[in-house]
């Protein structure tokens, strides 16, 4: 399965949710927390959907719920093959 | 008695975007009713529509709620925020807890439920979107406005089919009595995808007519059924001494009075409640039938409602007492954002002078006994306006609007 980069991640936040007018779309967000991006629960569950289905790693709710930043969310995603079905 | 103010509107309607290009539209006739768009509409009974063919949601909807709003939600935005800037109000300077909510809405967010809807049946529920658990929900339009603008005071959804926007914006007087500043208030709709199309023909009182100038023809001997529409009006209300206080640029005029009835069961034998409205409207602001100088009506294009109108007009004011404007006609019924918008028509008529009229060409019987404006709007003086809405189901609501210093 494809590695999940910070440009693809962003993009598909964007997608599902959205992106504050205010952000410059050179920053980098890798630290940034998603509530400082602007992106609530919801946000991460639509995001957690699509990666679901595009790179076969699935999410459990609780887990979802400590991941604050979206690079948390790379190393869950690119880091644990544990993780895939 | 408490007062409330309009200070700001915002409109989103068929024939123009934005109060005064849709108050232009208005005067000189330019209807918004053409065939609907966006889908193939042939295979329908009905075609034309009241719909908003200008609106560019990105201009001013934030890039951030684009994915979790139906185009419901996105006029609500656009307008509530046309509104605001029209009040010069920053939301930021309202105390979170003194500035409220009050919308209406009665169809709900369908295109973007149906769209979501699709991916259930079609791919699977993990390709549903998360924000379809409000998305949808009526109350979606007030809890995005309080979000956005932070207004965290008396807030509620309205939802009473046509009449609804009526009760909204009664809602926002009662929310400034009981202690709120501000109250962002009245409704917008949309639902014109196919499964809200067929959602509104259901009914079995939507024009069937081709020609969009003959479409619908509120008090017509030969009214055949109204046009849906979609759009509506926000607006801005505010205790009188709030806005002087913070020196508010318009006072559009005064929301003086408000009632709400429900009609009799079908078959009781009891008449309808619409006159009982209207005069409790009245009996609320403090004034007599003959002090009104104009009716905004319900306007529902049906032989059997139009009479149940007149009948009520005419047994509070008389025959040919009153003149009686239905601007609905160049729009469409916008559900629970058709009765806000006839608040914004009032007060823009309190403001200039003049009344809509209904398309040239519309013939009345003559004994519904109606003053109905026709073909070119009148200019006559307006400092008390009564609107009138009915719902489906037996809702009835009734407002009186003055001017500031009536």
């Amino acid at each position: 399965m494809a590695q999940l980069t910070t440009q693809a991640l962003r993009a598909l936040l964007i997608e599902v949710a959205g992106e504050d007018d205010g952000l410059d779309p050179s920053a980098d967000i890798t630290d940034l927390t998603f509530e400082e991006l602007g992106y609530d629960s919801l946000a991460l569950m639509e995001l957690s959907a699509r990666i679901g289905r595009e790179y076969g790693v699935e999410i459990d709710d609780d887990r979802l719920a400590d991941l604050t930043t979206p690079r948390s969310l790379l190393d869950l995603v690119n880091g644990s093959p544990a993780e895939a079905p | 008695m408490s007062r409330a103010v309009v200070t700001g509107i915002g409109v989103i309607a068929p024939n123009g975007v934005g109060v005064e290009d849709h108050w232009a539209a208005t005067l000189s006739g330019e209807t918004g009713i053409r065939t609907l768009t966006g889908f193939d509409v042939d295979r329908y009974s009905a075609r034309l529509a009241g719909q908003v063919v200008d609106f560019v949601a990105e201009e001013r909807v934030p890039r951030r709620l684009l994915p979790q709003t139906d185009r419901m939600t996105r006029f609500a935005l656009h307008a509530m925020l046309s509104a605001f800037e029209d009040a010069r109000v920053d939301p930021a300077d309202v105390d979170e807890y003194e500035g409220g909510v009050t919308l209406s809405n009665s169809c709900g967010g369908f295109e973007f439920s149906h769209r979501e809807l699709n991916k259930l049946w079609g791919q699977g529920p993990e390709f549903v979107s998360a924000y379809l658990s409000f998305a949808w929900f009526y109350a979606c339009n007030t809890g995005q406005v309080s979000i956005m603008q932070g207004l965290r005071g008396p807030s509620a959804a309205l939802v009473a089919e046509q009449a609804g926007g009526l009760d909204a914006i009664g809602y926002a007087r009662r929310t400034l009595r009981r202690g709120a500043k501000l109250v962002v208030t009245g409704g917008v709709e949309s639902a014109f995808d196919p499964w809200g199309w067929t959602a509104h023909l259901s009914t079995g009182r939507v024009s069937r007519a081709a020609d969009p100038a003959r479409a619908y023809l509120p008090f017509d001997a030969e009214a055949g059924g109204y046009v849906p529409g979609e759009g509506g009006a926000i607006l801005i209300v505010e205790r009188p001494e709030q806005a002087r206080e913070r020196g508010a640029p318009r006072r559009y005029g005064e929301i003086a009075g408000y009632a709400a009835t429900f009609d009799p069961r079908p078959g009781s034998g009891r008449p309808p409640a619409l006159r009982r409205a209207a005069e409790l409207a009245l009996a609320d602001a403090g004034l007599a039938a003959a002090d009104v100088d104009a009716v905004f009506a319900d306007a529902a294009a049906s032989p059997d409602l139009d009479r149940a109108e007149v009948e009520a007009i005419t047994g509070l004011f008389g025959p040919f007492a009153v003149p009686v404007s239905a601007p609905k006609s160049l729009v469409g019924r916008l559900y629970a954002g058709g009765a806000p918008l006839d608040v914004v028509a009032a007060l823009l008529a309190i403001r200039d002078g003049v009344l809509p009229a209904v398309p040239g060409g519309t013939r009345v019987p003559r004994e519904y006994g109606i003053d109905l404006v026709v073909g070119e709007p009148r200019h006559v003086p307006v400092r008390r306006a009564l609107v009138l809405a009915r719902g489906r189901g037996g809702f009835n609501s009734a407002m009186v609007v003055t001017a500031v210093d009536h």
